[in-house]
């Protein structure tokens, strides 16, 4: 009965206050995203993701550095390794249990710094205007026009080796579209009329751009990020696997990849099982942004 | 690429025809983004932590020589005026010479790039000829089996890691199967039979009549530029589909079906014929990204091109040869991506 009561006072027509309307929007746009089952498995499958991230000591039947070359190049199934092991004789599955880490650790680094810098940048640029605008856009399209793999490897390449300067990297060829986005939010929003109503009542550029332009660059930027990160994770294991990213022995699914490769012909689990980990991620994040997309942003989606 | 309309005053003063303005803007704006990639291959090559005169002259080499050496890179002078050094290098093709094989970088790049352009443009080929009328049909009949095809395999080709289907590829194609040659361009067999005149072996040997170094050579390529093509198609598919769905919903079609036209004719004759210019804009696009997506392919597949040929100057530190491979791979890109920007421009009267 409260149950359905607290569905009917979300689901209201007539929200009483202001967080009453923002949770009753909330919720109707859970309810869009709930029926949307793509969009659920790859949410169910991100959450598997962190969780199995954060109890992977727990989880994992080997520690993933130990070495066994009595045991190396085991096969799938074999006893106690439900993955085989590599050509150290290190348990496959507790690597990629503990490689989900780094690959959190780096999608949520390039998730922070690209969307905050090209928030930054756009919407400075939209609503300041002139010649800040157009020195700020010419630089974000220089970089947009970049090749952004050949780019981070240039970075890397100046910067050496390792995750953080992979991240660093990465969101130095990513941050671009973001800008874009919010820009061109910043642009129709500052001539709307609240935001004159609000000059009137004698607020400074900076406190309309952080309380009144920023909230509302926020869902257009989500959505990107999550369709985005895809690609972070698919560059960051690029890099891993020119060995330019995370380094051996960190159990970075990309650098997996590399060393399975000399064994690919003869033991093809070594290479694949990383390989299929870190397909199914970016297919869920994929599978999510589509989702979220359709929910907060109903115009993209064709 | 949005090129910035003049401020008012401006406007005021025209007395130039339009186009010589818009053109002016133009060429501005990619020599704009042109300088901003050597920037920042500049920048890069100053702050990486290798010293551009001990890779030169070697760690046992007296002062005397070290300076020399040293002003001769004009490494004395002020930044801006080293920048334009650069510039002016790059304006006449010259990357520096190798660290690694003490040869000049434009001559190794111009020995690797033939087999880059060859990967990348029997990929966009294979990319075309499956996604565009994937698309369209996808379009055509929507909702049906074939679109969510089209729908299950951009989605995976979005969420595949290219090296490691690359792998998967020649583990299922050339390890188990047989059908496709193995990493390399030719068999060992074939090396360096045909004379080289493009560059291009798949064109050599035709040129040269050997076709049984052709029927090599295409065994190796096919499994890297169908991958390429693959990952192209991803995305080529589903821009053609989108592109059918706004011009299927238009009026015109309406009338056109009313007439009794045959649905052949509407999809071909009207709606495709009308989203021309935005597909070789997006092909235009597509084919900058595989130059670039090559460069994983080309070390799966051990593939002699400017991707490979990076890697290797990477991870033995001769950064001349990456800035370079940099620079080529980035004015391409960037000219690519401003000639894809330009047709839609010329060709679609709507984009003014």
């Amino acid at each position: 009965m409260a149950e359905r009561t607290l569905r009917q006072w979300l689901l209201t027509d007539t929200p009483t206050s202001r967080r009453h309307a923002k949770l009753s929007a909330l919720y109707q746009g859970w309810l869009a995203f709930r029926s949307n089952t793509m969009a659920m498995v790859g949410l169910c499958i991100l959450l598997a993701l962190v969780l199995i991230a954060m109890a992977a000591p727990l989880l994992a039947p080997h520690d993933p550095f130990v070495q066994n070359l009595g045991n190396r190049l085991a096969p799938l199934g074999s006893e106690g390794h439900l993955l085989g092991t590599d050509s150290l004789g290190r348990d496959i599955l507790s690597r990629l249990i503990y490689g989900a880490r780094i690959t959190l650790y780096i999608v949520a680094l390039v998730a922070l710094i690209a969307p905050v810098v090209g928030l930054l940048v756009g919407t400075v640029s939209g609503y300041v205007g002139g010649w800040v605008d157009i020195v700020l856009m010419r630089i974000t399209d220089i970089f947009l026009a970049f090749p952004r793999l050949v780019l981070a490897l240039a970075f890397v390449a100046a910067l050496g080796a390792g995750i953080e300067n992979a991240v660093i990297a990465i969101s130095l060829t990513a941050w671009p579209p973001y800008a874009r986005i919010a820009r061109a939010e910043t642009l129709t929003i500052r001539s709307s009329d609240y935001i004159s109503a609000i000059k009137l009542q004698g607020a400074g550029g900076l406190r309309i751009i952080t309380k009144h332009i920023w909230p509302l660059c926020i869902s257009s930027l989500i959505v990107r990020v999550t369709l985005d990160m895809a690609g972070i994770i698919l560059a960051a294991a690029g890099l891993g696997f020119l060995g330019l990213g995370a380094q051996p022995p960190s159990p970075e699914w990309g650098a997996m990849i590399s060393e399975g490769r000399r064994f690919i012909l003869d033991h093809w689990w070594v290479a694949t099982m990383p390989g299929l980990a870190i397909f199914i991620v970016s297919l869920a994040f994929n599978l999510l942004g589509d989702g979220l997309r359709d929910v907060l942003d109903p115009k993209a989606g064709e | 690429m949005a090129l910035t309309e003049g401020s008012g005053k401006g406007r005021e003063r025209a007395s130039l025809p339009p186009w010589i303005k818009t053109t002016a803007l133009t060429i501005g704006s990619i020599a704009m983004t042109m300088l901003g990639l050597l920037f920042v291959t500049f920048i890069i090559g100053r702050v990486m932590p290798i010293d551009p005169v001990l890779a030169i002259v070697g760690e046992r080499a007296s002062q005397s020589t070290y300076d020399a050496v040293f002003l001769e890179l004009g490494l004395d002078k002020p930044l801006v005026v080293q920048f334009g050094y650069y510039i002016w290098d790059v304006l006449h093709l010259d990357f520096g010479t190798s660290l690694l094989n003490a040869r000049p970088v434009s001559e190794d790049i111009a020995r690797v790039f033939p087999a880059t352009l060859e990967l990348a443009t029997l990929g966009i080929v294979i990319g075309i000829v499956i996604g565009v009328p994937l698309g369209v049909i996808a379009a055509a009949r929507k909702g049906s089996w074939i679109d969510q095809v089209a729908r299950v395999l951009a989605l995976v080709g979005y969420s595949m890691p290219i090296f490691w289907l690359g792998l998967m590829g020649l583990l299922i194609f050339y390890g188990i199967l047989g059908w496709v040659g193995g990493p390399g361009r030719v068999g060992i067999f074939y090396v360096d039979v045909v004379p080289s005149v493009t560059g291009m072996i798949l064109v050599d040997a035709a040129l040269d009549g050997n076709w049984d170094v052709f029927k090599n050579a295409f065994s190796h390529i096919i499994l890297p530029a169908s991958l390429l093509g693959y990952f192209s198609l991803a995305y080529i598919s589903r821009m053609t589909r989108s592109f059918m769905l706004e011009q299927l919903s238009a009026e015109y079609i309406t009338t056109a079906r009313v007439k009794g036209m045959s649905e052949w004719d509407v999809i071909w004759k009207h709606a495709f014929k009308n989203i021309r210019v935005q597909l070789i804009t997006v092909i235009a696009l597509s084919y900058a990204n595989l130059l670039e997506g090559s460069v994983l392919t080309e070390i799966i597949f051990s593939w002699p091109g400017i991707g490979s040929y990076i890697t290797t100057a990477l991870l033995s530190a001769d950064m001349n040869a990456v800035l370079g491979g940099t620079v080529v791979v980035g004015l391409i890109f960037i000219l690519l991506n401003i000639l894809s920007d330009l047709l839609y421009k010329v060709f679609d009267p709507r984009a003014k």
